[in-house]
């Protein structure tokens, strides 16, 4: 039996759909995805907590659910807007469909909307709020509740309550969580990393004791300027061990040392988001999901260097810490999904640390 | 980085005629390029053979030379020029081949030029099988394993090693006969003992079976910065095993994860940047669909008919962009002129679906052999774009023109289980539609998965379009299921069907309720940046973004797919006429959809409406733009058959009225006005019974020309003797009704030539006369054609320029109109009359050099051409002679006879130029690939009733040095005559493998064939045809271009005589 489902705007606009995935309200910033494929690692990508997660590829769902690419454990992404929900998966590894998949984490979905005409409102208008309800009079409770706040706890409620291994041979490496992205545990893995992920509250007493060889920070949701005791924290820490910082972590760093962020408009949430290396004009597609980004004219008074830039609109994509052997990109070097492109940045994280090692060596014996 | 500045002059190399394989799409990659270097401030060289081109318009470059594509002209062009490079990457493998060539003969070297976007050695690597295995094991990439093996036993121990399925191919037999595959070891000795036999060199490659894989492609792009980036992806409905051209293709890919979709990029990417190819290529994958297991099928180092269908799908101007790289900038410095605020490095996010299907020739070859493999046999394809896969695929099928659409086709429904069974497993042009007839007959998703090794993703798409037929069925004028239905891509005549309504009723249902479609936007970026993109493709959603305007806007119906019968020719025409009112200060839309061409190219209307040419579809747009009228004239039969019901709906048609279009069209309006004109035309009759027919016959006396009415490209067209061929063909070859009436005219035997005439109801401008080579009976777009004239006297002529002139005016003709003529006993005879651009307009724009389409869109806009300047008559004719010759992809076909006949079988055509006669005609002759020797053997078999004329060239054909080889027959008379015969051969009905050997040998250089009546003597020479063709002899079946052959051979003859 079809049911119906509104998606309503904080602007007053009401949308009718059809109803898929959990049974019950949302309310969070619709935001918009450009990927044509990778709605799996989306949707259960931390990032997207509290966020309504629209994307303009009209066919959702096609080769199902699988138990590999998740990218966390329980998604908290708000709910999940499609122009058309697949009839039929056809992926060997399918283990279930996506509307099975959103009903077991209690997600709900609307299918048949005009999602470009959306994009466009969003693109013009810039992020907003919106639910997913079930009912008109539910659509109007909504329009006259405070729309406007946003829950400055995401992060808490995305990071892991405790530390936790995931033990290998090789650097040791301690990973914050602000709303940790598996592929990033894959990528250090595949790099033989010995790593201990902490939650994001994590003080730098903490984070040294356990005399990490690098130490990675996140991504995560929302804005960076809800997560201050990480600050104190980065400061500590950039000092004495070699840092890389991704999407939230990338922007928590800029904040750190000096730099300030910004709410864009509608963000970019895609991945064929070209990227400068300035040093070397590399240009890499990348995978990308972040809504805030870092003020191109706050970090010229700090001792941040810009590595990094979108070719589009000029955002600052990458920083490097012109003191510290610290690092930090605005995209997700750990795709997933998207493109590789821009892997070999653990490469570069470990040689970083290679090369702060050696040269304390030499510091020390000297 | 900033472009070179070390270069100045650039030299690109066309693709020459249309052929299965190399059609339109480089038309439209090479004008794209050609633009692209000239606005970066190159001089740039063009060399193509092709006259019916936009490509070798004057604008297009600095320098155009309408050539052969052979080493020997193409050289000369470079002496001439002296160009600093060559980009050979635009012009298919015709491009690439020629760019070896040059190479290999050292020109390059000579002149110091250099090769643009990918050097030899890159060339040499993607497309030699042997360094091609050699880079992919260097780079660690899988290809199919495959070894040449010449022993059953060589076979055997291969295949063991590789394991089952295995694909056995004979070397060197004709349609890789002998060929096939081997599920187990029995299979293989049988198949490899056969096959071995077969091949001429006792050889046969045994290869990996990966059939049932699904077929992946990638559009990756590099620079010389070594930046890459896929442009779009692909997924062929087809599995692997059928070539891609031959394939339904959807874009982007449908049914990868993005692990799998990630996979496969990183390893197109990997292949871009190890061939070093700066610009574009196109990479073929083969996934296993229950693993990650992948091979490369092919990599192509250049722009192809892909990357045209992947810049058309997602807006992205591939070749433009290959061109400007070619120079030496970079993704990140060229802006994307789809947005024009983003730069061209970015990987274009698709928000709608598209669906491209083949179009084949099997409607006008029913002989052929329908079935798929990797020989491609489409001569074009369409493609459509909708909001979710139904809707484009119905909208791609309709857009075929081929009466078909998916809700069952009366002849598949006739097949039994076993039948519609084997269709499934051996693939043929047809596929789609008896997966539908089985769907029909409820056999299950996974059943006919198994079959044919279609995703079941994609067979369920198609049940869902004939669950919603059913609900059609089930719920008469149900609101919800008709906005249901229309959002799936059904028709109103599809809806109506099931309603039991018209059209027109449904469409007024639709009107009532405010069931529209809304136009969206192509703008690469899934809508996240602003863009102004004036490519629009309709659907059924919320939002309209296409806006009216208040500027006089104009419509022009495109072509549509390219089939025999109706090529670029058109597209040409369309190109022309929007650019013309363009310049005019009109807003100019052009519908189409055909992701090869020019006209599709957004950059060339003010808006471009991607869509099917149905009259709903049509009139969909007509009633949101609100136009002055609609241009049809341009548009081939497609667009003059939209004429009369867009007209009934109240559209205007610009240019000559509908009324008069009929008058044209129908036989007896025509002959009245013939009549009162007292012009000569052959005896003729309309039959609408097969009795009535015999009468007519009767009457007029035989040989009878007899066809359809309303056709196109001569489709069924036969030339019949006597009652009981006559009474055949009307039984067997088509169907007579009232509403499909059957022509008879009197064959006459003469010359046959033809005029295009603009008019604009006071003056009639004929821009020339085109002389056919051969005599009427042959097709007109079949025939070798010269202009100016040679052999017709001032006599005729003036019959033929006052007949032009009376026809144009009492036809009220308004814009361009073709006349063609039989001049019989120098009497010119009218043939027919056809009021709308023909295939000869850009041959006789370029070589008279009068803007035809041009003069004909002003005409119909208003204009006098008095006021541009213009006479009646016929204009002063060019000083140098220009031949056209047809070019056929009969090597592509099975089973498709090459003998010529009113039937249209040609794909493209070239043109050769020169001070005389002869020299036009040996240049037309090199550009269609065709090599004279001066000397070497010529097979005759000619039919008695021109033994006669054949002797007087075969003399000629032995005085030049030619040795003669003929059947018994021939021989006989040829000698009994003087004529010296080198040898007889035996027929081939008689047992003999004399002919055969002789042509597999390639001891003969030439077959002159001409057909008997008797049926035994038509099998023989079909065969002897067919094995020429196979083995890429020259057959000439017409002694007139036999004499046309001979005349050149002469001029270029010396003197070798004893004094």
């Amino acid at each position: 039996m079809i049911k119906k489902r509104y998606l309503v705007l904080a602007d007053g606009g009401i949308y009718e759909g059809t109803a898929f995935g959990g049974e019950v309200n949302c309310i969070g910033e619709l935001v918009f995805n450009t990927g044509m494929t990778g709605y799996q690692e989306s949707i259960t990508d931390q990032s997207y907590n509290g966020e309504i997660l629209m994307f303009t590829y009209p066919l959702i769902g096609n080769y199902g659910i699988n138990f590999d690419d998740d990218e966390s454990v329980t998604p908290r992404t708000a709910g999940v807007v499609v122009h058309e929900l697949a009839r039929k998966v056809s992926n060997w590894r399918s283990q279930m469909n996506l509307d099975e998949f959103l009903k077991q984490h209690h997600i709900p979905g609307i299918a048949g909307i005009d999602t470009r005409e959306l994009t466009k409102i969003v693109r013009v208008q810039g992020t907003m709020k919106a639910a997913l309800v079930n009912t008109l009079e539910q659509a109007q409770a909504f329009l006259q509740s405070d729309v406007k706040k946003t829950s400055p706890d995401l992060v808490t409620q995305s990071t892991t309550q405790n530390a936790y291994p995931n033990p290998n041979s090789g650097k040791r490496i301690v990973v914050i969580d602000f709303g940790l992205k598996h592929s990033i545990l894959r990528e250090l893995a595949q790099r033989q990393c010995n790593v201990t992920v902490l939650p994001a509250t994590a003080t730098a007493q903490q984070v040294l004791n356990y005399q990490p060889d690098g130490v990675l920070l996140s991504n995560g949701p929302g804005d960076p300027k809800d997560v201050p005791t990480a600050l104190a924290m980065i400061r500590t820490v950039e000092k004495t061990v070699p840092l890389f910082g991704i999407c939230l972590g990338h922007q928590l760093f800029a904040l750190a040392n000096g730099a300030d962020t910004y709410k864009m408009k509608f963000g970019h949430r895609g991945f064929n988001h070209p990227v400068r290396e300035i040093a070397t004009n590399r240009i890499d597609f990348t995978a990308q999901n972040h809504g805030y980004a870092v003020d191109a004219a706050s970090v010229q008074q700090t001792d941040l260097l810009v590595t990094h830039q979108e070719i589009n609109d000029q955002t600052i994509e990458g920083l490097r810490h012109k003191k510290y052997p610290a690092f930090s990109v605005q995209f997700h070097p750990d795709a997933a999904p998207g493109p590789h492109d821009a892997s070999y940045l653990f490469d570069e994280f470990l040689d970083n640390i290679e090369s702060f090692q050696r040269q304390r060596r030499i510091s020390t014996h000297a | 980085m900033p472009k070179r500045q070390d270069i100045h002059k650039i030299l690109v190399i066309g693709s020459g005629p249309i052929i299965i394989s190399q059609a339109a799409e480089f038309d439209y990659s090479g004008s794209q390029a050609c633009l692209a270097l000239k606005a970066e401030g190159y001089e740039v060289v063009l060399v193509n053979s092709n006259p019916a081109t936009i490509m070798t318009d004057p604008e297009i470059a600095d320098q155009v030379y309408i050539e052969p594509l052979t080493l020997e002209f193409v050289s000369r062009v470079i002496r001439k020029e002296r160009p600093d490079a060559i980009l050979p990457t635009v012009g298919g493998q015709t491009g690439l081949n020629l760019a070896k060539q040059l190479a290999e003969a050292g020109v390059l070297k000579d002149f110091n030029i250099e090769l643009l976007g990918t050097s030899l050695h890159s060339i040499n690597q993607a497309e030699d099988r042997e360094q091609f295995k050699e880079l992919m094991q260097k780079l660690g990439e899988p290809v199919p394993k495959s070894q040449t093996v010449t022993t059953v036993k060589q076979a055997q121990a291969f295949s063991e090693k590789i394991g089952f399925p295995v694909i056995i191919r004979p070397a060197y037999t004709l349609g890789g006969t002998g060929g096939g595959i081997a599920e187990n070891m029995t299979e293989l000795t049988k198949i490899a003992e056969n096959g071995l036999d077969l091949s001429p060199i006792t050889q046969v490659l045994i290869e990996q079976s990966i059939a049932g894989f699904k077929e992946i492609e990638f559009e990756v792009m590099r620079d010389r910065n070594d930046n890459t980036m896929v442009v779009c992806s692909m997924e062929n409905f087809d599995p692997v095993g059928i070539h891609t051209g031959d394939s339904i293709v959807y874009a982007p890919v449908q049914t990868l994860s993005d692990r799998e979709y990630q996979m496969l990029r990183d390893v197109s990417l990997k292949l871009i940047s190890a061939l070093k190819i700066e610009g574009g290529c196109n990479v073929q994958l083969a996934l296993d669909p229950h693993s990650y297991q992948y091979y490369i099928i092919e990599v192509n180092p250049r722009v192809s008919r892909s990357s045209a269908l992947a810049s058309k799908a997602t807006g992205y101007p591939i070749a433009k962009l290959a061109a400007e790289i070619a120079v030496g900038l970079t993704l990140d410095e060229i802006k994307n002129p789809v947005t024009q605020t983003t730069f061209a490095a970015f990987e274009p996010a698709l928000d709608y679906v598209v669906c491209k299907i083949p179009r084949w020739p099997f409607d006008k070859f029913n002989h052929a052999d329908r079935l798929l493999g990797t020989q491609m046999k489409a001569t074009g394809e369409v493609m459509a774009i909708g909001r979710n896969i139904e809707e484009a695929t119905q909208k791609a099928v309709r857009s075929l023109e081929i009466g078909e659409n998916l809700m069952g086709s009366p002849a598949l429904t006739k097949l039994t289980e076993q039948q519609l069974t084997e269709r499934l497993v051996h693939a043929r042009d047809d596929l789609l539609f008896c997966v539908m007839e089985a769907l029909r007959r409820q056999w299950s998703v996974a059943e006919i998965h198994e079959l044919t090794k279609i995703d079941e993703f994609f067979l369920d798409k198609l049940s869902h379009i004939l669950e919603i037929e059913g609900f059609l069925q089930q719920q008469s004028n149900n609101l919800a299921t008709l906005k249901l239905a229309k959002q799936n891509g059904f028709t109103d005549v599809i809806i109506g069907k099931a309603w039991d309504q018209t059209a027109d009723e449904i469409r007024k249902l639709r009107q009532v309720n405010q069931i529209w479609p809304v136009y969206k936007m192509v703008d690469t970026c899934a809508a996240e940046f602003e863009s102004h993109t004036p490519y629009f493709y309709s659907t059924y959603e919320t939002e309209n973004e296409s806006q009216p305007s208040e500027q006089p806007t104009v419509m022009v119906i495109g072509a549509g797919p390219i089939r025999i019968g109706q090529g670029i020719e058109f597209d040409y025409a369309t190109v022309h006429c929007v650019q013309t009112l363009k310049a005019a200060g009109y807003r100019a839309i052009i519908m189409n959809n055909n992701p090869e061409t020019v006209s599709t190219d957004f950059s060339i209307s003010d808006k471009l409406y991607f869509e099917p040419l149905t009259l709903e579809d049509v009139l969909n747009v007509v009633d949101l733009e609100k136009p002055l009228g609609v241009i049809v004239q341009f548009g081939g039969q497609t667009a003059i058959n939209l004429a009369k019901p867009l007209a009934d709906h109240g559209v205007k048609i610009l240019g000559t009225a509908v009324a008069d279009v009929n008058r044209a069209e129908d036989r007896d309006q025509f002959n009245q006005i013939i009549e009162e004109l007292k012009i000569p035309q052959p005896l003729g009759d309309t039959a609408t019974t097969n009795d009535e027919a015999l009468i007519i016959g009767r009457k007029i006396g035989y040989p009878l020309l007899v066809r359809p009415s309303y056709v196109l490209g001569g489709w069924a067209m036969e030339i019949v003797h006597n009652d009981e061929e006559l009474n055949h063909y009307m039984h067997a070859a088509i169907e007579v009704s009232h509403e499909h009436p059957v022509l008879l005219d009197r064959y006459l035997v003469g010359k046959e030539c033809e005029v295009d005439a603009i008019c604009d109801g006071e003056t009639v401008v004929i821009p020339g006369i085109m002389e056919h080579i051969e005599r009427a009976g042959i097709h007109s777009g079949d025939s070798m054609a010269v202009y100016p004239p040679q052999t017709l006297s001032p006599a005729v002529i003036n019959q033929i320029e006052q007949a032009t002139i009376q026809l144009a005016h009492a036809l009220n003709c308004f814009g361009l109109m073709n006349v063609q003529f039989v001049i019989h006993h120098e009497q010119a005879y009218v043939i027919e009359v056809n009021p709308r651009a023909s295939r000869t307009v850009p041959f006789l724009s370029k070589t008279t050099k009068i803007p035809m389409t041009q003069l004909a869109t002003q005409v119909i806009m208003g204009e006098k051409l008095a006021q541009l300047g213009y006479q009646t008559g016929i204009q002063a004719p060019s000083k140098l002679v220009h031949v056209k010759a047809p070019i056929f992809s009969f090597s592509k076909l099975n089973q498709v006879d090459s003998l010529l006949g009113p039937e249209m079988k040609s794909t493209g055509e070239v043109m050769g130029s020169d001070c005389s006669f002869e020299k036009a005609l040996y240049k037309a002759f090199e550009a269609s690939g065709v090599h004279l020797p001066a000397h070497g053997n010529i097979l005759m078999t000619v039919r008695d009733a021109e033994k006669p004329q054949a002797t007087e060239l075969a003399r000629q054909l032995v005085q030049l040095g030619f040795n003669l080889f003929a059947t018994e027959g021939t021989a006989q008379y040829l000698s009994e005559r003087g004529v010296l015969v080198k040898q007889r051969v035996e027929k081939l009905s008689a047992n003999s493998p004399q002919i055969a050997r002789l042509l597999t040998e390639q001891k003969i250089q030439l077959v002159v064939n001409t057909v008997d009546d008797n049926m035994e003597s038509v099998n023989d020479d079909t065969k002897i045809r067919a094995l020429a063709i196979s083995h890429e002899i020259l057959v000439l079946t017409s002694l007139d271009t036999l004499s046309a052959v001979v005349t050149m051979l002469q001029s270029q003859a010396y003197l070798i005589q004893a004094i």
